[in-house]
């Protein structure tokens, strides 16, 4: 019982965001709630953090109420998605040196190789088709601006 | 000049050769920039701004008008295919649209999508030759509590878009008001929730939140889902490409529906054509004999929204031509070219400048037919996207967000914002949260929280000044009733148990 109630999600995210109710009240709380303009840049914050709370609260009680058997999460597919998620954050921080086009490609190659598992020459062709289309109807075609990295591209 | 009068002259301006071609020009860009995400009418109508000052006017006028109603015709494409809204408009779109082309029906979807915008575009623009001086006069009864109550109404319509778990959805909704203070607060100028960035004293882009929660969840909840992705099935031969006539029996109210919401709300200065695209999609799912569906892939769930936005652009020329209001921020660089120009926008336009009133009138019906003949034809091409299997699909997705995101300030930080929504969106999907609603908060708080402390300022903080116009009181007592509604067992046991039939 106790088992299933930490593992529930619902629980998790409703303690989740009871916390960001709380810091959304803590942080309003210094500015002014009203002052003789009117209300203050706390006045909103301060009350839809309370709510946050509450809601939050409602949410656990309700779930306390009708406690489902906690499901055993797919951790294959969650890894599948945190490493496709992972590389794409990594991407956007190479670009800062690679560029768009270099780093785009990379992403396009690993997600083709190691998240859907086809061949590499495949992948290979399909990043590069894909990161120099990018380039010819944005930069090129739109005059849009990419990142660009140390080789100017 | 009489109203016929003028719209005859404006035709007759109009149907110039050159206008003609700053009709198509304005409409094909505006379509291209409709489905690129990022690039919005706003920032393209200002790029192009520079090149019509040595244009006549009235051609100007004509070509930057068509990109402001053409890219929202192009908006819902990635809406369906990809799941991407690119503007705010075209949130809703992306609910019923998508699940369309999951269900094999993305040409219809779209085909609706055009169909809808051409229908209500131009009773938009019918209402707006006849309508535009008494209507402007009553929309400015609208004050700060009006506006208020505005957005209340269009708040409390998270109700029809949480699913089975309200407290869930009010609970995104209040996640999305969170996020839209974040930044420098205009009234005080004091920097709220900035975490020590001087990148967030601007806030957050709409679309850098937009296509984190929306597209980037979607191809990671794909991902997660692994041998269970299939490609999105397409359906071949062209007549299972366009609408079948059942299903555009279907959407007789909602092309109504559509015409009328999102006229009466474009009117409306600030309100914008993404509160007419909720409200009018939450009024078709109320009224419609199978609310339960809605989600699923309705047509009446693509048509009523795209039909909004597109009416929105006529309602919002109403106070931007008649009063010299913008509406939003498109509408605020057209009136900026139009001053460039030596145009004065007001009363006296009609009068002044009929060549420019008119002749803009007129162009948008021309403009609403190009963009029917543009845009139906190009349904099984579009349509062709879903074809590309998902390990090409995918990455695509990911880069037209990186673009997109990117292209809003060109900056990195963008970029970052956008892979920590994308992960925010990834885990509200897995653990059944609604993304909708926080996407309604996140573009209406701002405005919300504008209007009620102007009010409480006008009123020096009584409270009654809310409920005491009969459109505000009138409006906020629709508001509570639609969030009082599933409190009573009986509605609420009813609504999920449709909700879970519906899938």
């Amino acid at each position: 019982m106790v088992k299933d109630f930490v593992r529930n999600g619902d629980v998790l995210s409703a303690a989740a965001l009871a916390a960001l109710g709380v810091y959304v009240f803590i942080e309003a709380w210094p500015w002014p709630y009203y002052n003789d303009d009117g209300p203050g840049p706390a006045f909103f914050p301060l009350w839809y953090g309370v709510i946050m709370v509450v809601l939050s609260l409602a949410l656990i009680g309700t779930t306390i109420a009708n406690l489902p058997k906690a499901e055993t999460p797919d951790w294959q597919g969650i890894s599948r998605a945190m490493i496709t998620w992972g590389a794409f954050a990594i991407s956007a921080v190479l670009m800062n040196w690679l560029g768009f086009a270099i780093s785009f490609a990379l992403l396009t190659f690993f997600m083709i190789t190691y998240v859907f598992h086809k061949p590499p020459v495949m992948a290979a062709v399909v990043a590069v088709a894909a990161s120099l289309g990018f380039y010819l109807v944005f930069p090129f075609a739109l005059s849009t601006a990419l990142p660009t990295g140390v080789f100017g591209f | 000049m009489d109203v016929l009068g003028g719209l005859l002259h404006g035709f007759s301006v109009a149907l110039q050769p050159a206008n003609l071609w700053w009709c198509f020009v304005g409409c094909f860009l505006g379509t291209v920039v409709g489905i690129l995400p990022g690039l919005g009418p706003a920032a393209t109508i200002a790029l192009l701004l520079p090149l019509t000052f040595k244009m006549d006017p009235a051609g100007g006028i004509i070509m930057l008008a068509g990109i402001y109603y053409g890219a929202k015709y192009g908006g819902s494409t990635t809406s369906i295919l990809l799941n991407i809204p690119g503007e705010s408009s075209s949130v809703v779109t992306c609910i019923d649209g998508h699940a369309m082309a999951k269900n094999g029906r993305a040409g219809p979807a779209l085909g609706i999508a055009a169909i809808a915008s051409f229908v209500a575009g131009t009773v938009g623009i019918l209402l707006l030759t006849v309508m535009a001086p008494p209507v402007a006069v009553f929309a400015l009864q609208f004050s700060s509590p009006e506006y208020f109550a505005l957005m209340c109404l269009g708040l409390a319509l998270v109700v029809l878009l949480s699913g089975p778990s309200l407290i869930k959805g009010l609970m995104a909704l209040f996640l999305g008001l969170w996020l839209t203070s974040i930044g420098t607060d205009l009234f005080s100028a004091q920097a709220r929730f900035i975490f020590g960035q001087s990148e967030l004293l601007g806030g957050m882009d709409f679309v850098v939140v937009a296509i984190g929660v929306f597209a980037i969840a979607e191809v990671l909840a794909s991902v997660d889902a692994g041998d269970k992705t299939h490609m999105l099935p397409v359906p071949k031969g062209m007549r299972n490409l366009l609408p079948s006539w059942e299903e555009l029996k279907a959407c007789r109210f909602a092309f109504l529906n559509g015409s009328i919401t999102g006229f009466i709300i474009g009117i409306l200065p600030g309100a914008g054509a993404a509160i007419s695209s909720f409200i009018a999609y939450g009024i078709e799912k109320a009224f419609s004999k199978h609310p339960e569906k809605f989600g699923t892939g309705v047509p009446e769930g693509v048509a009523a929204p795209e039909g909004a936005n597109n009416a929105d652009s006529g309602g919002a020329l109403v106070p931007l031509l008649t009063l010299g209001i913008p509406g939003g921020g498109t509408t605020a660089i057209m009136l900026s070219a139009l001053v460039l120009w030596g145009v004065r926008p007001g009363p006296l336009l009609m009068t002044e400048s009929p060549d420019i009133f008119w002749g803009l009138v007129a162009s948008m019906y021309i403009g609403n037919v190009v963009l029917l003949i543009l845009n139906l034809p190009l349904v099984p091409v579009f349509a062709q996207i879903l074809r590309l299997p998902v390990h090409v699909l995918f990455p695509i997705i990911l880069g037209i967000s990186l673009v997109g995101a990117y292209g809003v300030s060109g900056r990195m930080f963008d970029i970052g914002l956008l892979i920590g929504f994308g992960l925010l969106g990834y885990i509200m999907v897995k653990l059944k949260y609604p993304t909708a609603p926080l996407i309604l908060g996140f573009v209406l708080g701002d405005a919300m929280e504008r209007a009620l402390r102007q009010s409480l300022t006008m009123s020096q903080g009584d409270l009654s000044i809310l409920v005491r116009g009969w459109i505000s009181a009138t409006m906020l007592a629709c508001a509570v009733l639609i969030l009082l509604l599933p409190l009573l067992g009986r509605f609420n046991k009813a609504r999920v148990q449709a909700i879970a039939e519906g899938g």
